[in-house]
């Protein structure tokens, strides 16, 4: 038995080849395997199988047994969204496989095969991409393998390949009555050493699907209604210890003086540990060593290094909007259109207003953690964790502990949660329990408190919007220009990324040209700042806050205007059919043309990365107390091919509960570069008693499939904002609309 | 001393310090993982759990409290995952992540248990303990009023 496999990954630029070990490509499954690389170069086209019989070398996307299961790959990781059911039903769809005989296993870390197209090749669930990117290829390959069992069956009944059919796994000769199972099939099967080329005309008609479009049960349900589901927070290993860390109050100090005293005294504490950005407790209980971390807070000193420190995020709010508004302010050009700038003079009329977002932070439901066991000589460690992405999961602890990425064998755990916060490229929750083993010389599970959590969240970034339109003499809109002032995320949460992009902040800035409108000149420019408080990617990204300020402001043109908000979207949206669609299908849902007595109604629309989608809100407003209710959302969505139709609708519903926290309440402030919030007392989500009645429609259409996971949550802020100016003329320009803010802007 | 108590009908103990919270001392020492850690002050009922018959935190719950005292947690809800609300979570496909249904359905046990047949604003006010941070609320009323309606 040879000690390494290689695979030749087909990228057309190069030859280069990953050397895999064999732990990490021994798969249990015995039969027929396949294994298909995708380019790393987004031209997936290029796709070869590789077999054998047995299943013992490759690590493959499909195995099928001689009792006729077959083993699917899981690419993406599991937050929530689905894609341990989608990703593997593409495939099953083009196999025409009988689902009721899969199995999904999460694929293992190596990025020549399972890498994202979507992220340059890295195993990372983000973006709300991962049908979007893997569709193509994943229909290939289904096909292609499909293709081989149909070859295989014609040999051994010794008939032409036309005269076969395939229905649910298993291939037919209807001429003779013949059938051979793939169970059967697997069981005699050559597999040749180059894939079979399928065309893309061989590829399945929509009409001819059995799987996708229709609902299929998620695969990983069942444990999560008996409590077998396994995440990370519930892993045990032999002889493990546990960890907490306790923090710098202000990113990029690090402990100046620890007096421990008071913190190795309490019962079950193990060790107190300096680490380069904070103090680590290892204990025997995950409780001894929360309330020696507790006993550390008042003891420790840390250095006045990092930007942050002096930060006030009120104060910063205030910069930030009026630099966004001083057109003298320097700024880089985002996004542009025709000419904007040597529009907006010759305007007839013009009309500019500015909106502001918060920081907000995710608040997934499971606190990070993670278990890492580094071995006695440090040359390797086996970690477990709930991550975004496998291949940072990999690279940074192998970065860490200076070994090579193979040496480092990854557990990929269920998420509780995710909304972006386990992507980052430094994922430090898993250094921290890397960093703990390292010492310990036992395998830790560091688990972070809720406040934790919070302290040290990273946040959707600030921003404040100055945006001006230009009209001509018939009222056209033809010129837009919006400015944003906008906390850097890219470099602070994935710098490799940030500089693949040529230093392009994208998740401060997608989303903020009015995409899909009819506005010939367009120009959007960032104004970028660093405060140095810590950013990320948060569930519908920047989108949640540009859109709120471009939606709103084409509301307030259109009331400014006396032209139906509806109507108004409806001109500007006239060449965009499947957007018309949408808005014209919610306006009809939500009887948009009917007055409610004590009520308002408010619209918006976006186009989120390709999937279409119009909202309507209707809420009241509570005068004496500034509190508003929404009580009915209307929702359209055309994500294309909706390939698990239920469940775009349940990521509609969670993206509509999460819009509304990040619209009514939920708020991180940070003063002296400290945050200010702890817990869910201070940082409040949305509860059941606080969310609207979900009226969701989806129009699947033969689009490639687009993303669903986040696509609603920018629609709620601005719906909000557009129906309680419809309720009270009073206009809702900073998100969270806090009661404060609410009464402030009644007047 | 030992405290001695009972979780899912069999009998436990644990000489964990007093103040150490139920939660714990179930996931760690008696490895039911099923129910969760979420924030750990009694804000989300991620790890809600029953002690004689009635819905509680059990990060809340002290393990000096628990002498003598019956825990159900999500394990022992029923032998097979055949309780009605288990059918009907994933008849209404409630999950997403996940990590919260196990109080969810501890929660919503609770309320069958007392109120077999409540009305949709009895559900609502009962659930409003426990935090999904997936948003899946509306599946999860549904469902309830499923399990109700089939139990």
């Amino acid at each position: 038995m040879t000690p390494h496999v290689a695979i030749e990954t087909l990228n057309a630029r190069s030859s280069r080849r990953q050397v895999l070990s064999r732990r990490q490509v021994m798969i249990g499954a015995a039969g027929l395997t396949f294994a298909v690389a995708l380019g790393v170069d987004r031209r997936a086209a290029g796709a070869v199988l590789v077999a054998e019989r047995s299943g013992k070398t490759l690590s493959p996307w499909v195995s099928i047994a001689t009792d006729g299961t077959i083993t699917i790959m899981s690419p993406a990781t599991e937050m929530g969204q689905g894609s341990m059911t989608s990703l593997p039903l593409i495939i099953a769809e083009e196999l025409d496989a009988d689902w009721s005989k899969v199995r999904v296993v999460p694929a293992p870390p190596i990025d020549a095969i399972y890498g994202n197209p979507g992220f340059g090749g890295m195993m990372y669930t983000a973006g709300s991409n991962a049908v979007t990117s893997y569709y193509r290829p994943l229909r290939v390959f289904g096909a292609q393998a499909r293709r081989v069992l149909l070859d295989n069956a014609g040999k051994k009944l010794a008939v032409p390949l036309e005269d076969l059919s395939t229905e649910p796994s298993a291939v037919l000769h209807a001429k003779s009555g013949r059938k051979l199972s793939y169970g059967e099939i697997a069981a005699f099967a050559e597999v040749p050493d180059k894939a079979p080329e399928v065309k893309p005309e061989a590829l399945k008609k929509p009409s001819e699907f059995r799987l996708i479009g229709k609902d299929v049960p998620r695969v990983e349900l069942p444990g999560k209604v008996n409590g077998s589901a396994r995440y990370s927070i519930d892993v045990q290993v032999p002889n493990m210890l546990y960890g907490a860390i306790l923090r710098a109050p202000v990113e990029g100090s690090v402990p100046d003086k620890i007096d421990d005293a008071k913190a190795k005294v309490i019962a079950g504490a193990v060790r107190i540990v300096r680490l380069p950005y904070g103090v680590g407790v290892l204990a025997e209980t995950p409780w001894a060593a929360f309330e020696a971390r507790r006993a550390l807070t008042q003891s420790v000193t840390w250095s006045r290094t990092g930007t942050a420190w002096g930060f006030d995020s009120d104060k910063g709010m205030e910069r930030f909007a009026a630099d966004a508004k001083d057109l003298a302010r320097g700024a880089t050009e985002w996004s542009k259109i025709g000419d904007a700038r040597g529009e907006m003079p010759k305007a007839s009329s013009v009309f500019e207003a500015e909106y502001r977002c918060d920081y907000a932070y995710h608040a997934q439901m499971e606190p990070l953690n993670a278990i890492a066991s580094v071995s006695p000589s440090g040359d390797s460690v086996e970690i477990w964790a709930g991550t975004q992405s496998q291949s940072i999961a990999c690279e940074a602890p192998a970065k860490v502990l200076g070994i090579a990425r193979d040496k480092v064998k990854l557990h990929d755990m269920l998420m509780g949660g995710g909304f972006g916060r386990r992507g980052n490229r430094d994922v430090d929750f898993i250094i921290d329990a890397v960093l703990l083993s390292k010492e310990a010389g036992r395998p830790v599970k560091v688990i972070w408190t809720r406040e934790d959590d919070v302290h040290n969240g990273r946040f959707r970034p600030i921003s404040a919007h100055y945006l001006k339109a230009g009209f001509d003499p018939s009222g056209k809109l033809t010129a837009w220009h919006h400015r944003i002032a906008v906390d850097r995320v890219g470099p602070y949460m994935d710098p490799v990324r940030y500089q693949m992009s040529g230093g392009k902040d994208f998740i401060a800035m997608l989303g903020a040209d009015p995409r899909g409108y009819d506005v010939p000149h367009q120009l959007v420019e960032q104004l970028y700042r660093d405060t140095g408080v810590r950013t990320n990617p948060l569930r519908g990204i920047s989108f949640t806050a540009n859109k709120f300020a471009t939606e709103t402001f084409i509301d307030e043109i259109a009331v400014k205007r006396g032209i139906d908000p509806v109507k108004f979207r409806l001109e500007l949206l006239k060449n965009t059919p499947r957007a018309v669609k949408v808005v014209e299908r919610v306006a009809e849902m939500a009887n948009w043309g009917k007055k409610r007595d004590g009520r308002g109604l408010g619209v918006a629309f976006i186009d989120y990365s390709g999937s279409q989608l119009a909202g309507i809100a209707e809420v009241s407003v509570d005068r004496a107390n500034g509190q508003i209710r929404v009580h009915d959302f209307w929702c359209t969505i055309d994500c294309g091919v909706a390939v698990q139709p239920d469940n775009v609708v349940a990521q509609t519903e969670s993206s509509i509960v999460y819009g509304l926290g990040m619209s009514l309440s939920e708020r991180i402030s940070v003063k002296n570069g400290a945050v200010e919030q702890s817990n869910f007392y201070d940082y409040r989500v949305p509860r059941m008693n606080e969310v609207p009645a979900m009226h969701i429609e989806v129009i699947a259409t033969d689009n490639h499939p687009t993303g669903v996971g986040q696509m609603a949550t920018p629609l709620i802020a601005p719906a909000i904002s557009s129906a309680v100016m419809q309720l009270t003329g009073a206009r809702l320009r900073h998100t969270p609309f806090t009661p404060e803010r609410v009464k402030a802007a009644l007047g | 001393m030992a405290i001695n108590f009972t979780v899912n009908g069999k009998a436990a103990s644990t000489d964990a310090p007093p103040t150490t919270p139920l939660l714990w001392v179930i996931r760690e020492d008696l490895k039911l993982t099923g129910t969760k850690f979420g924030c750990g002050t009694g804000l989300c009922g991620a790890c809600m759990v029953h002690i004689d018959g009635r819905r509680a935190f059990s990060c809340q719950t002290q393990m000096l409290e628990m002498a003598g005292k019956s825990v159900t947690t999500i394990e022992g809800l029923s032998a097979d995952s055949s309780h009605p609300l288990q059918n009907a979570w994933l008849a209404e496909q409630v999950p997403q992540c996940g990590y919260c249904q196990s109080g969810q359905i501890m929660s919503a046990a609770d309320l069958l248990k007392h109120n077999p047949k409540p009305t949709r604003d009895q559900i609502v006010e009962h659930m409003s303990t426990n935090i999904c941070r997936c948003g899946t609320y509306q599946r999860i009323v549904r469902a309830v009023e499923r399990a109700a309606r089939e139990a």
